[in-house]
């Protein structure tokens, strides 16, 4: 962690993280809302009725409210029992892979949280990811090809950088974060195709444009910000959560040193990610943050460049190997 | 009667503040506590252990009675050890006799093949990183501890409510570091 204090420890970075992670959830729920009340409020000026501009503000925040607590309540208390699923993961106990739990009981006890649940994916992809809310309910997944493919130290390395995301909250937050940015898609989605379908059959929204200019005005400025918000409000949700999970990549690498003391390991597991090209399946957008490496960066691959890199969920392998090299020093 | 409220106003903020502190602090003590024990968990689990790798071993290396005497000598010691210094220098022994008792079965092929030999390395090889995991866990915990109680103004609560200082597990030289593990 160059560029640090001396004297900050991985638990400062924690309360940071848990800080940030509040304030950003504050501010995509304030988004949320705003959108909300200016999208029912341009519906409603669209449709006619400018005179209930007011009371279509109040609806359509107070039900993006509900609609966002319901949504992260879900996402909070089922999520990771839903992306398990998706993505194949099957629960073993010791005697299948005893070496497997010793690894990840080992840096349990070096993290000091309880031994996550251990989860074995039957795929020839090179991958791993954690779930869990919080330290009490983690759980760690890897793929059979990533498992055959790690030495030992190397399976030490993998395994320390997912417990580092369990124990920084990173993925309660990533999940919620989805949440959130998945609502505000969705809300703009389905405010551009009631525009599109309005524009078809404008029933009843001719009798508002007689109006004095007084509303005409005060239509015209809710239409242009509610349009401005469904254009720029999904890719700044966008760009804001990229951008924080490539930072907590870089946190749960060094956390893992921290865990392991022994950079080799994880270098040399990510060498090995980077290698391999087989694609995971029952990996999508919305569970890629989860992942050790991007399971889905092999498509972007193909085309013969990376993807775009404000839309990268995790930082390029060979800018983590550097600075787990730096940390050698 | 306004002053008089005032003042036991100002007292119930104090009392609970002294026992925000006080709690908090405790917490820590408990924890760093806790990651003393764990080491104690690990030690006991590798004493265990051994006596089934030594019989195993007894079988294939019929001509290393002087090393597995020495391991079955010095994990008499580490269980008769009393006291963190007389501790730390026994266990440091016997993890220098198991990891002669890995070397020298490189040489015999047969005992590496066997099933129950590698079980019982590779579980002595996670107790060992556990003890060492366990060492670490407990030396951050203790450092947070010892930090809590030392700033201002928890060390006033500290020296009211006699919140000692806690030791590290010092580990005797820095390729300890590394050593906790047998693995080849």
């Amino acid at each position: 962690m160059r560029g640090l204090p001396a004297n900050v420890t991985f638990l400062d970075l924690i309360r940071r993280n848990k800080r940030k992670s509040v304030v950003l959830m504050v501010g995509m729920g304030l988004l949320v809302v705003v959108l909300g009340a200016a999208l029912a409020a341009a519906i409603t000026v669209y449709g006619g009725g400018a005179e209930a501009l007011v009371p279509a503000l109040v609806l359509g925040a107070a039900v993006a409210a509900v609609i966002a607590v319901i949504a992260c309540l879900w996402s909070f208390y089922g999520g990771s029992q839903a992306i398990l699923r998706m993505s194949g993961a099957r629960p073993i106990d010791k005697a299948h892979d005893p070496q497997l739990f010793n690894v990840v009981e080992e840096l349990a006890i070096a993290a000091g949280i309880p031994m996550p649940k251990v989860f074995l994916i039957q795929d020839d992809a090179v991958n791993a990811f954690a779930t869990g809310r919080d330290p009490a309910h983690g759980a760690v997944a890897i793929t059979t090809g990533l498992r055959h493919r790690l030495s030992r130290d190397e399976l030490a390395g993998v395994m320390a950088h997912e417990l580092s995301h369990i124990r920084n909250y990173d993925i309660r937050f990533a999940m919620l974060m989805a949440t959130m940015v998945g609502l505000i898609v969705f809300a703009c989605d389905a405010f551009w195709r009631v525009m599109w379908y309005g524009s078809w059959h404008g029933t009843g929204r001719r009798s508002a444009r007689g109006g004095d200019r007084g509303s005409g005005i005060v239509i015209l400025v809710v239409m242009v910000i509610a349009v401005l918000l469904a254009i720029l409000a999904p890719a700044l949700a966008m760009l804001i959560r990229f951008a924080v999970s490539r930072q907590r990549e870089y946190l749960a690498d060094a956390g893992a040193v921290e865990l392991t003391r022994y950079p080799q390991g994880l270098i040399g597991a990510l060498e090995k990610l980077g290698a391999s090209t087989t694609p995971l399946r029952g990996a999508n957008r919305a569970t890629a943050h989860l992942y050790v490496v991007n399971p889905l960066r092999n498509a972007a691959k193909g085309k013969g460049h990376e993807a775009s890199s404000v839309f990268r969920t995790h930082p390029p392998l060979h800018e983590r190997i550097a600075r787990l090299h730096a940390l050698m020093q | 009667m306004i002053p008089m409220l005032v003042i036991l106003g100002i007292v119930v903020v104090l009392a609970i503040w002294v026992i925000s502190i006080f709690n908090r602090l405790t917490r820590r003590r408990i924890t760093a506590n806790g990651a003393w024990s764990d080491i104690d968990v690990q030690l006991k689990r590798r004493y265990n252990l051994i006596p089934n790798l030594v019989e195993t071993v007894k079988g294939y290396a019929t001509h290393e009675k002087e090393t597995l005497e020495s391991v079955i000598k010095a994990r008499q010691t580490a269980i008769d050890a009393s006291g963190v210094q007389q501790q730390a220098q026994a266990e440091n022994m016997l993890t220098g006799t198991l990891r002669q008792l890995f070397a020298l079965s490189e040489s015999y092929p047969d005992l590496k093949a066997n099933q129950n030999f590698m079980q019982l390395q590779e579980e002595l090889t996670s107790t060992e990183n556990k003890i060492g995991f366990s060492r670490q866990h407990y030396n951050n915990t203790a450092a947070q501890y010892n930090q809590a109680i030392a700033v201002f103004p928890n060390n006033v609560i500290a020296g009211m409510f006699n919140f000692g200082e806690m030791d590290f597990f010092e580990l005797d030289d820095d390729a300890q570091r590394e050593a906790p593990k047998v693995s080849f």
